[in-house]
């Protein structure tokens, strides 16, 4: 495994990031190291091995539907860094 | 004072909720400038919460053994009204709406938060060096780190600035950092402490968790924050625990796996020589301690890696620069938003883990990658539930060595991963671990070791803890001021 420049770009590109040419060469030079020290996990044979994403077997916990009060919008709106009346501002994405 | 002895005193008359709280606040403003343990200090809230608290108490309501006493509170917790940072410039002005399920528990039972403790940016780190705002120096040794993530947790506990703290332990978070202060601290079972209002790093792993001066403490802590929660499906337990009846004398009957690989390389000669000092202490208190070879040692930093770094790229894409969060002023498009305010925002080691969970998650690598990472999880919860067939709890370190300096490690992040070892497998599995301290090295830095216990069984590893405390007094030394 190669961490090149397309494949570091790709993978800003995934991570919605624009690295410093410092940061980019440094990350690169990180990721290649780890992802071959992670290589090491083809050393074992996982064939017919279920997958587990969790530490449990649950799948899914119900709980009754109950309506609660929402909170207030206005503390909600208080984090936004840009914002309008009730709503978030973002830049025009339409012509 | 420890935290049950002060809720005593406080319940029989003989201090006060607002004096302990000024004390410990008196103290954190005092000599936080030399431990960057606390984000930020609570003194009017919790004075006024304080009295209100008390005069529950005075009026006769049983609140819980740990009414009136103060709290630290890692900053990835929510806190109603209350700045949380989770030590990022990305949050730096991030005010919640709501409280954590653990902080409205800890409101109930009448405990008083006094602060927000620092520590590795978004829980990323083993050293409470990457956050924003400074790094946590180790009050046993201000030069050195106090460990990660929930370092600043621990320093606040480690230089009595807080009888009592919540960290959170996603690969080892709350119990390096308490070997690294000689601290104790319980990383909780999967599922036994709600996650409601935690600033999710790698969901499958999280746990909140307590950090106190000994066990007593710690099992007081998670008694009053265990226990089910409508707001978090994963939270799985029935009811709070109840850790009243584990007081044994003895072990005689407590079969106590040594996993021998673990201490065979890689490992500091002090923290191999202490680790195997509590295992004959154990032996002593009538347990049965048995070496084994720990199945899969190798593959369990890679693991947990590639799951840890896959969730956290899918938990931090929910910050884009325009609900809340940092945003960057240069920003003209609506990628740009997202793309300058993630980059400007997030520190070097958050980003490092968001590109390679990006990787492992990306097409074409994520069956080489994240996939066996996820089969190799598998096969290390198999091969715990096979030891708990022959033992109650494991006995291993926490750490490869003792505390390092600052800047020591932070360059090398391969270094940094491989200081989890002995923690990381536990989380992938969901079980709990109680660390506690078990001596010094020969610089006079704390060492700990942990215990780990089969889903559910923080009973018998409080239970054992006592028994070891009792016989010991690694976790009565102090450091630094006593506000208390």
């Amino acid at each position: 495994m190669t961490i090149d420049n397309k494949l570091l770009g790709y993978l800003e590109d995934l991570s919605c990031l624009a690295l410093p040419d410092g940061e980019k060469s440094r990350l690169g030079a990180d990721l290649q190291e780890i992802l071959s020290y992670m290589a090491k996990l083809a050393e074992i044979d996982t064939t017919g091995v279920a997958a587990r994403s969790h530490p449990f077997d649950n799948v899914n916990a119900f709980r009754e539907d109950e309506a609660l009060p929402s909170y207030e919008r206005g503390r909600i709106l208080a984090n936004a860094p840009a914002k309008s009346g009730e709503a978030f501002i973002a830049p025009k994405t339409v012509e | 004072m420890s935290a049950l002895e002060l809720g005593s005193a406080i319940r029989r008359g003989e201090a006060g909720a607002a004096e302990a709280v000024a004390a410990c606040i008196d103290a954190a403003e005092r000599d936080n400038p030399r431990y960057g343990a606390f984000l930020c200090l609570l003194r009017e809230r919790a004075l006024a919460r304080a009295k209100a608290v008390q005069a529950r108490i005075d009026s006769g309501e049983a609140l819980s053994a740990l009414a009136g006493v103060p709290v630290a509170v890692k900053d990835n917790i929510s806190t109603q009204g209350v700045a949380t940072t989770c030590a990022s410039a990305m949050l730096e002005r991030y005010v919640p709406v709501y409280d954590a399920t653990v902080i409205t528990k800890l409101e109930a039972a009448g405990m008083i938060v006094i602060g927000k403790c620092n520590m590795d940016e978004f829980a990323m780190g083993g050293s409470s060096e990457t956050g924003a705002f400074g790094p946590v120096c180790n009050p046993r040794r201000v030069t050195h780190v106090a460990g990660g993530s929930s370092g600043g947790s621990a320093a606040a506990v480690a230089a009595r600035l807080a009888p009592l703290a919540l960290g959170s332990d996603t690969g080892g978070s709350i119990r390096q950092p308490c070997a690294f202060c000689g601290v104790t601290g319980i990383k909780p079972t999967y599922g036994s402490v709600s996650r409601h209002g935690l600033i999710a790093y790698a969901s499958s792993l999280d746990q909140i968790g307590p950090l106190a001066r000994d066990i007593d403490d710690c099992a007081a802590l998670l008694s009053v924050i265990s226990g089910p929660c409508a707001l978090d499906s994963t939270c799985v337990i029935d009811a709070p625990f109840d850790f009243s009846r584990q007081r044994p004398e003895n072990l005689r009957g407590t079969r106590i796996g040594l996993p021998r690989n673990y201490l065979a390389r890689g490992i500091d000669e002090d923290v191999r020589a202490a680790v195997a000092g509590a295992a004959r202490e154990f032996e002593a208190a009538g347990a049965a301690v048995d070496e084994f070879d720990m199945p899969l040692m190798d593959y369990m930093v890679p693991a947990y890696y590639i799951i840890a770094c896959a969730e956290a790229s899918s938990n931090l894409s929910r910050y884009d620069g325009l609900k809340y969060g940092y945003k960057s002023p240069a920003a003209k498009t609506l990628s740009d938003v997202y793309r300058l305010s993630r980059s400007e925002g997030f520190g070097l080691e958050v980003k490092r883990r968001i590109m390679l969970g990006s990787f492992v998650l990306s097409s074409g690598y994520y069956d080489a990658y994240y996939n066996k990472a996820l089969q190799i999880r598998a096969l290390i919860k198999d091969a715990y539930n096979k030891l708990f067939e022959r033992y109650d709890m494991l006995l291993s370190p926490v750490a490869p060595t003792a505390a390092y300096a600052l800047g020591e490690n932070i360059g090398d992040p391969m270094k940094m991963y491989m200081g989890d070892i002995y923690t990381v497998s536990v989380n992938l599995a969901g079980l709990p671990a109680a660390a506690l301290p078990c001596g010094l090295s020969r610089e006079g830095l704390p060492i700990g070791f942990q215990l780990v216990g089969d889903s559910f069984s923080e009973g018998k590893l409080i239970a054992a803890g006592r028994v070891y405390q009792s016989r010991t007094a690694h976790h009565t030394a102090a450091c630094g001021g006593d506000a208390l």
